[in-house]
């Protein structure tokens, strides 16, 4: 398959980001990667149920690896009210600094990508994760990525107020963008970071293929919102590949809500060490033909581990959803402790969701469980609504409100959790 | 303001209501008793609008508009309440949310503006003294995990709230410990008035020594059998329901 930004693979990938020199060999490998596996097809096991390749071929798409002018009101349309925090902008991958506020202080290392490159974490631990090695769409962002955003957090650093980042993705033609952060909280650090993405045109379509890495360190905590509600003119494959060490905290956030037609969440998380926690928590609300893929991989390598996992989703119209629960409990991994859920709500008349644990157990002395629930409103509680004068669609946002209460619930910004709870709300009144 | 004129309905096929009549006035308590399996608690749906049910013949009237026509939201927001037997436990919806849609809908129904915050915690404190229920359930999830007594007096919180003209009540007294009877019968009492009705669907003569009706009738079979005053539920408990079948039977054999 012949994909115009192909073209730009057989271009040299140095010339991408000169000030990134040091990662020649690593894009090289990358490349070489991906072009021997390609795109993954129906018959890839991880994208059975997803053809990206009909995505991808949807709009001519081009490489765009620099960042366009953005007015400032583009990433301010999505400003959390009430939200004390640090805003940071990036436009393609490439932060704004004119528009961010960074934290600042002992032990707080927060800029570009490109400008990091000899950061003691990112010598360490950029592209490490084995994870990334099987998904080719990853290989291609790291082959080809252009900038992102670098976070580290030295030892005992605890931020005061969460971080925002607001990915702003803006082309002038159909382009495809490759954004690469890389996030490391050193032992005992904890910060709570929120992302959003924006993508302002309408005529141009943006085709974001974005790769996160986060590493948390001994003792250290994360708190992790991504909050994808773009446009219709978007579309998004988003990696996260998350790394825990000893006695760390991991919370996750997943929200999907309508516009953007395609959206594939990959997300791993590796533990490390002993002793930690995670949570794994996605909503997932969408409407038209939205298909809405969320592919999740929970590695449990060492023993005393805790991981919880819920994914909520409501499918509206002809949305299709997607939901994948690896869990995978190697044999070192006792006293694991690993559960999953997926439960959704099936509206639209067409809607449609493919569910599918993958529990690979090798340890012996483990609790592991693992739910899927695919349902439509109770018709004695919708009864019981509009028999107090509800209407039904008042109704229905009431009982969608309640079903992704235990996943709101557990935000721990209040600001967010108000915020979220006023978007489901719009989403389902209209 | 309600007339129901040879009600026939059935569910899933099944004749359940074969010709009720039935007149209420404003102001009037009506008990409706009779034994398991005769209807009452299909009426008592029927009214509400209940969709398994289906109408096959007759009509119903309330205030002169066509209650069989209208949804059942617009039955609620024209006035007709009806307390479940069962109440619905709905986790994740707030009490207190849930109260404010429905009284806002209804609102809006009737061209009022919403109430502001201050005046429905107003309304809301008022109401809870009046029927004594603990402001603590007000903050929890709709009936969840509230005690079958809780649940009961979760109802009749609703419809002090929600101040309908015809309250429904599907044996609401069922399942009710005699302190839990008293405070659910001392709440619909005060709620009692020259404007209001209540239709009282119970199968024990308890609950009508707490509140004493207009008018007491018997269904059976689908059919109301017997109308009478608060007396006629002394003889049922004294005679049981045999004595008024026999009756039936050699009147329709004559």
């Amino acid at each position: 398959m012949i994909l115009p930004f192909y073209q730009a693979l057989t271009e040299d990938v140095t010339a991408l980001s000169p000030a990134m020199d040091s990662l020649h060999d690593i894009r090289r490998k990358a490349l070489e990667r991906f072009t021997a596996t390609g795109l993954p097809t129906l018959k890839t096991e991880a994208w059975r149920y997803t053809n990206i390749q009909r995505y991808l071929k949807e709009f001519p798409y081009e490489l765009l690896t620099t960042a366009a002018p953005v007015s400032p009101e583009v990433a301010e349309s999505k400003a959390i009210p009430e939200l004390d925090c640090y805003r940071i902008v990036l436009v393609n991958g490439h932060l704004q600094a004119d528009q961010s506020v960074l934290p600042e202080g002992k032990g707080i290392t927060v800029g570009a990508m490109s400008a990091h490159t000899a950061a003691p974490g990112f010598v360490t631990y950029f592209n490490e994760q084995h994870h990334l090695a099987g998904e080719s769409m990853a290989q291609l962002n790291t082959a080809l990525f252009a900038d992102g955003l670098y976070i580290e957090l030295a030892a005992n650093t605890v931020l005061d107020k969460p971080i925002h980042i607001v990915h702003v993705y803006s082309c002038a033609t159909h382009a495809i963008i490759q954004p690469r952060h890389l996030w490391v909280l050193n032992r005992s650090a904890a910060a709570t970071i929120i992302e959003s993405s924006v993508h302002p045109e309408t005529a141009a379509v943006a085709f974001a293929n974005s790769v996160l890495e986060t590493v948390v360190m001994e003792n250290a905590e994360l708190w992790h919102y991504n909050v994808q509600q773009g446009e219709e003119s978007f579309r998004e494959v988003h990696t996260t590949a998350a790394q825990q060490h000893k006695d760390s905290r991991y919370h996750h956030f997943n929200f999907t809500l309508p516009n953007t037609p395609f959206t594939r969440n990959n997300l791993s998380v590796a533990l490390n060490g002993s002793h930690t926690e995670t949570n794994l928590n996605g909503l997932y609300i969408a409407n038209n033909h939205q298909h809405v893929d969320n592919h999740t991989f929970m590695d449990h390598i060492m023993p005393d581990c805790n991981s919880n996992e819920l994914y909520k989703g409501v499918l509206l119209d002809n949305a299709n959803g997607v939901f994948t629960g690896k869990i995978l409990v190697h044999q070192e991994a006792q006293k694991t402790n690993a559960f999953q859920q997926n439960n959704n709500l099936l509206l639209g008349s067409k809607a449609d969701i493919n569910s599918q644990p993958q529990l690979e157990i090798y340890a012996d002395d483990v609790k592991c469980s693992h739910g899927f629930t695919a349902g439509q409103f109770s018709e004695e509680s919708m009864f019981y609504l509009r028999s107090r004068g509800i209407g039904e669609d008042a109704a229905k946002a009431l009982m969608v409100n309640a079903f992704s209460h235990d996943i709101t619930d557990a935000v721990k910004e209040p600001a967010l959790q108000h915020y979220l709870q006023e978007q489901i709300a719009e989403i389902m009144n209209n | 303001m309600l007339t129901i004129k040879n009600l026939h309905a059935e569910v899933e096929g099944k004749k359940i209501l074969k010709g009720i009549n039935l007149e209420i006035n404003k102001g009037e308590m009506h008990a409706i008793m009779g034994p398991n399996g005769s209807g009452k608690s299909s009426l008592a749906s029927v009214l509400a609008g209940r969709d398994n049910y289906t109408v096959t013949e007759g009509e119903v009237w309330f205030n002169g508009k066509n209650l069989l026509d209208m949804a059942p939201e617009d039955r609620a927001r024209e006035g007709v309440f009806l307390a479940f037997q069962y109440p619905v436990e709905i986790p994740g919806v707030s009490n207190l949310n849930f109260l404010k849609t429905a009284l806002n809908e209804i609102r809006a129904y009737k061209g009022l503006p919403a109430l502001e915050a201050r005046e429905f915690l107003k309304l809301t404190k008022e109401k809870q003294q009046l029927v004594d229920f603990h402001s603590n359930l007000m903050n929890r999830s709709l009936n969840e995990g509230f005690s079958g007594g809780e649940k009961k007096r979760n109802e009749i919180f609703q419809l002090a709230m929600l101040d309908p003209q015809l309250a429904i009540l599907d044996e609401t007294d069922s399942g009710l410990d005699i302190d839990a009877l008293r405070i659910v019968s001392s709440g619909v009492n005060k709620l009692r008035d020259a404007e209001k009705s209540f239709v009282v669907i119970t199968h024990y003569q308890r609950l009508l020594e707490y509140i004493i009706p207009d008018f007491v009738h018997v269904l059976y079979n689908g059919r109301i059998i017997k109308t009478g005053t608060k007396e006629l539920a002394l003889e049922l408990e004294e005679r049981g329901y045999d004595w008024l079948k026999e009756e039936l039977h050699l009147k329709e054999s004559v």
